[in-house]
């Protein structure tokens, strides 16, 4: 019978109610007195030498307040980028300064130039149409092998070249890793793009600024998963402003899937502007500008080689990826194709060698960072695709083929530095066989046909690293930040309780599922537990949310404060019932005694921490509140397998999606239902790259993609039923709860399925085709079948 | 946007009259302008709506041709000429999304003449007429190429009669994007013989795919056009398909509305 609180029990999601009925707090909704509207000149040329920005013709018209240029900013830093990384040869990255208004070159369609601040947003986009911007245009650079040639034109001069790093992992294994593709009795090798892609989120970005002249105090109100993490950036590196006298409040924000962890131009300017116009200024994007501004995700090109013995085992596995920067470091881009790519691309087998290299090239494009996965569905793409392909060539089963080289015990170190802690990738497939029905598919596949339409299925497994990560770990591999999280529990006298995470919901569910582990733990109704996040002026430092590690680490900091709470809360109960503290049992919200009936309530506990009067004062202090910053010790390893099934019109080379089937293994589960929640939209959006999404730019530089009409993104016509299930679960062992998070997962698992199946429906026609290019529009499932 | 001064005449002839000012522009449902004055790519200095027209709305049989007045909206078209011209109810009914169909008009439509659209392969398909405050044209004469039709300045569509056919059908597959035609066909057959037209294909806009009318007015069956192809050589090519593509899909179209017609 479903639980109906606490863990495991699928709680109704209480920050719906306020979503879908219009009462949401977003950033837009944020109006303050006195503000002004701040319009961004953006480069519409990829790459050209700034001459002279003339603004004397837009000064004087009407509701200008001030317009701002690079000059404007000589005295701040510009943008930091949070990941250094050291490459083959132990050399540090090459990083390109970063400035907050385009600075002698434009590098990118869509890079800030100048911003003009008016009393409208109307007269701030008129008096930007004045401004006379003489720009030489360079030659740009948007291929990425075309930008390592020797002569390609550089995107950043006082850089040596187009070359971010050239990175090797683990370079010790690269000879032995040579030597086994030597003795390999077979070799499968697959080139792939990884396509480039936008994240569109519902909301897109807002940035208000404020400064208080009185107390010289500064706040950013910013769509951001992570406002700590903006403020310390901002404070320290690019505006100078010290924590104290900075504010970053991030309310409800509209969908953030990466794209929103990072610090951008726009909240530095709107705070530096604040005090330069002395009264509030905001920005609002236009998805237009979004486009052209946000972050954009993925965009690798990869070669893999997968070696095996005579008897399928694989014995290496070798990749070469070409990953796109864009024309600046976005601020954790360095790490997405290194750290959180090479150390997955185990996967989940036993592949004994193993040696990544990572070329990350910068490019006349917008910056590339973090996507939903952020280097493991790049790294789970190629390596499953590669498996598929391998089991083509030798023509076995690809299940099999996966099946026989699992890994089976745990904790199983990779040769990618990574240690899984547990997993049972048996226990996914088999869930996967029995609620895809693979049995059956043979039957559905000639029922297709009999209707004129190809039939495929794709089948695959995924492995992921979440709760990133350990920050003395991450330290040594380049991380400029820690990666803990924080809670504070606050218990009133009334027994309620209001809990300040570090954490940041933005569509996640914490709101009611945080307050699931703390009624389980105290035994008390989910309703007397309140959520407090995204703002730094009443929340400790956290350092949001990304990587699926909310509840993994956001959740295991909450559980460490509450078993504070818990340990004060026996304390003072014990003296309320003159008894021994280690005699004291919390039971349902209740203390009592153990081997008695002697007990009182949650209610009474907490009302004494407030009201002293029978309280033991030369023991403990009033009050119950606990701050804990938990620092996970390992990754956790989500898993599962995913099956896709696809029909194909032999004519056109549409491609609908008839069935797909995900087997998770998230460890333990706090909400079932917000679980089922992510994996479907992670799916969506693994479906969307898969079929629909492409950010494209033509060989000028110029965005081809730069609005619905041509980015075409996942609607609910496009999907299936999904047959979700994580019933299989091998909790992590080291949180206190046993998770693993599952934000990411559906993103990571289904674009090789869904890829998989097109090409096996293809190859059920005859067609010799082992790989299809993503997106998989009907042009190119067309033009493969040619 | 920048600013403007907007009108919204009851009648043809104000309509005609505030259109005669210099920059003045029509605006219809507004499904292309109104995207186009936010994104400040026009800047008429008076937008003249029609749709306060009452004379240009409504769908009417008039013997044997299908009456629709240039304000009409796709959904009322969808819906009200579902039984004198099923074909073309069920074009103006896959039209965008229903936000689209409650606010774009055919009048906008056929005077935008974007490449891509749906209404010109109905008009260009049924040999309509179009039918204009000073004069009647014929389809065959109306479009122009992409995005140039033969309205002068200032005229107005007020109406468009289609002659209705004993069988046609409208095959679209959509651009995954967008959602207008990748490529669409519109098929009808008439006493005097069938009509081909083709959106979303062509860099020239709709047109009417000669070779196949040919061999459907001798048999209107799909297998008539096994073998029939058209050249890519004018097909548009960009990121959704290449020329080659769009010109494969111009026979399958066709042959899905042919074997759909009724």
């Amino acid at each position: 019978m479903p639980k109906d609180g606490g863990i495991g029990a699928s709680s109704k999601r209480r920050e719906d109610i306020r979503f879908l009925t219009g009462a949401g707090n977003y950033t837009d909704d944020i109006n303050l007195r006195g503000q002004a509207y701040v319009f961004f000149l953006r480069s519409d040329i990829a790459h050209g030498t700034i001459n002279n920005i003339d603004t004397s013709a837009a000064e004087g018209m009407p509701g200008v307040v001030k317009i701002f240029t690079a000059e404007d900013f000589a005295g701040v830093g510009g943008m930091p980028c949070g990941w250094q990384v050291t490459d083959k040869h132990g050399e540090v990255m090459q990083e390109p300064g970063h400035p907050i208004l385009a600075t002698g070159k434009v590098r990118h369609v869509g890079e800030p130039i100048a911003a003009v601040v008016a009393e409208t947003l109307g007269q701030a986009r008129d008096a930007a149409e004045a401004i006379d911007v003489d720009i030489t245009e360079l030659p740009a650079v948007i291929d990425m092998k075309d930008a390592l040639k020797t002569d390609a034109p550089k995107v950043h001069d006082d850089l040596k070249n187009n070359l971010c790093y050239d990175w090797g992992f683990v370079e010790e294994n690269k000879a032995a890793v040579e030597e086994a593709f030597q003795k390999a009795a077979h070799v499968t090798t697959l080139e792939l793009r990884n396509n480039r892609l936008v994240a569109n989120p519902m909301e897109p970005r807002v940035a208000v600024g404020d400064f208080a002249r009185g107390t010289g105090e500064h706040t950013l109100y910013t769509t951001s998963q992570n406002p700590h993490v903006i403020r310390l950036l901002m404070g320290a590196f690019v505006l100078g402003i010290p924590e104290h006298k900075l504010r970053v409040v991030a309310p409800d924000v509209g969908g953030g899937f990466g794209t929103k962890i990072f610090h951008y131009q726009e909240e530095a300017f709107v705070t530096f502007a604040a005090k330069a116009c002395n009264r509030p200024v905001k920005w609002t994007s236009s998805r237009s500008e979004a486009f052209m501004s946000d972050a954009h995700g993925r965009d690798h090109v990869t070669t893999i080689q997968l070696a095996l013995d005579a008897d399928n085992n694989f014995t290496a596995l070798r990749t070469d990826t070409y990953a796109n920067m864009g024309a600046y470091l976005s601020t954790f881009a360095p790490s997405v194709p290194t750290w959180l790519h090479g150390t997955l691309m185990a996967g989940n087998y036993k592949t004994p060698l193993i040696y990544v290299n990572v070329k990350a090239v910068f490019t006349n494009t917008v910056p590339v960072d973090a996507y939903r996965g952020a280097g493991r569905p790049e790294a789970t793409f190629q390596l499953e695709r590669v498996i598929d392909k391998a089991a083509i060539e030798l023509g076995v089963d690809a299940i099999e083929l996966r099946r026989q080289n699992f890994i089976t015990e745990f904790p199983y170190a990779t040769p990618v530095a990574v240690e899984y802690d547990t997993g049972d990738y048996f226990a996914t497939m088999d869930k996967l066989t029995e609620i895809a029905d693979l049995a059956g598919f043979e039957a559905r596949r000639k029922e297709s046909e009999a209707r004129g339409k190809l039939r495929g299925l794709g089948v695959n497994c995924y492995i992921e690293a979440c709760g990133i990560a350990p920050s003395n770990l991450v330290g040594q591999l380049g991380a400029r930040a820690g990666l803990y999280e924080s809670a504070t529990v606050r218990v009133n006298a009334t027994g309620g309780l209001v809990v300040m995470t570090g954490s940041h919901s933005h569509g996640q569910g914490h709101e009611t599922a945080f307050p699931q582990v703390i009624a389980e733990m105290i035994g008390i109704d989910e309703s007397m537990i309140e959520i407090v996040h995204g703002d730094t002026a009443n929340t400790p430092m956290g350092m949001g949310t990304y990587g699926s590690r909310s509840i993994a680490v956001g959740g295991s900091a909450m559980v460490r404060a509450t078993e504070k709470i818990i340990a004060k809360a026996k304390k003072i109960a014990s003296h309320l019932l003159e008894a021994s503290e280690s005699d004291i049992e919390l039971k349902d919200g209740a203390f009592s005694v153990a081997g008695t009936d002697k007990s009182v309530a949650w209610g009474d506990v907490t009302l004494a921490a407030y009201v002293p009067h029978n309280y033991p004062l030369e023991d403990i202090e009033p009050g119950l509140e606990e701050t804990a910053f938990y620092d996970p010790s390992n990754f956790t390893y989500p898993s599962g397998a995913y099956a896709c099934e696809v029909e194909v019109d032999r004519d056109t080379g549409q491609v609908t999606i008839e069935r797909f089937s995900a087997a998770d293994d998230f460890g333990n589960i706090i909400n079932p239902m917000i679980v089922s929640g992510q994996v479907h939209g992670g799916i969506a959006q693994g479906i969307g790259q898969a079929l629909l999404e492409n950010c494209a730019y033509d060989e000028n530089g110029q965005l081809l993609s730069a609005s619905y009409m041509d980015y075409a993104m996942p609607r609910a016509y496009d999907m299936p039923f999904f047959s979700v299930d994580h019933s299989c679960q091998t909790p992590c062992t080291h949180n206190p709860l046993g998770v693993k998070g599952c934000g990411e997962a559906g993103a990571i698992g289904s674009p090789p399925a869904v890829v998989g199946a097109v090409v096996d429906a293809l190859r059920s026609a005859g067609k010799d085709v082992t790989h299809v290019d993503m997106p998989l529009s009907p042009s190119r499932v067309w033009a493969a079948m040619q | 946007m920048y600013n403007f001064d907007f009108v919204k005449p009851a009648t043809v002839d104000e309509a005609v009259k505030a259109l005669a000012d210099d920059e003045a522009q029509a605006l219809g449902g507004g499904q292309t302008l109104i995207p186009t004055l936010k994104q400040r790519l026009a800047s008429p200095s008076k937008l003249v709506s029609l749709t306060g027209i009452a004379e240009m709305k409504g769908v009417s049989k008039q013997g044997d041709t299908v009456v629709i007045g240039g304000g009409t909206t796709h959904r009322t078209v969808a819906e009200e000429a579902a039984s004198a011209y099923p074909g073309l109810a069920d074009l103006a009914g896959r039209i965008g999304d229903p936000a689209v169909r409650n606010r774009g008009t055919i009048g906008g439509s056929l005077a935008n003449n974007d490449p891509s659209a749906c209404y010109p392969a109905a008009a260009l398909g049924s040999g309509a007429t179009i039918v204009t405050n000073s004069r009647e044209i014929a389809a065959d004469d109306y479009f122009q190429g992409m995005f140039t039709t033969a309205l002068e300045e200032g005229e107005i569509i007020t109406e468009v009669r289609f002659p209705i056919p004993k069988k046609s059908a409208y095959a679209k597959i959509a651009q995954p994007a967008s959602r207008f035609p990748l490529v669409a066909v519109f098929v009808a057959q008439y006493a005097d013989g069938v009509r081909v037209a083709v959106t979303g294909a062509s860099n020239n806009g709709v047109f009417r795919w000669s070779e196949a009318e040919a061999a459907l007015s001798g048999n209107f069956a799909a297998d008539a056009l096994d073998g029939l192809t058209v050249a890519s050589d004018d097909m548009i090519g960009d990121l959704h398909g290449t020329a080659a593509y769009r010109a494969h899909l111009v026979g399958v179209m066709a042959k899905r509305a042919v074997a759909a017609a009724s």
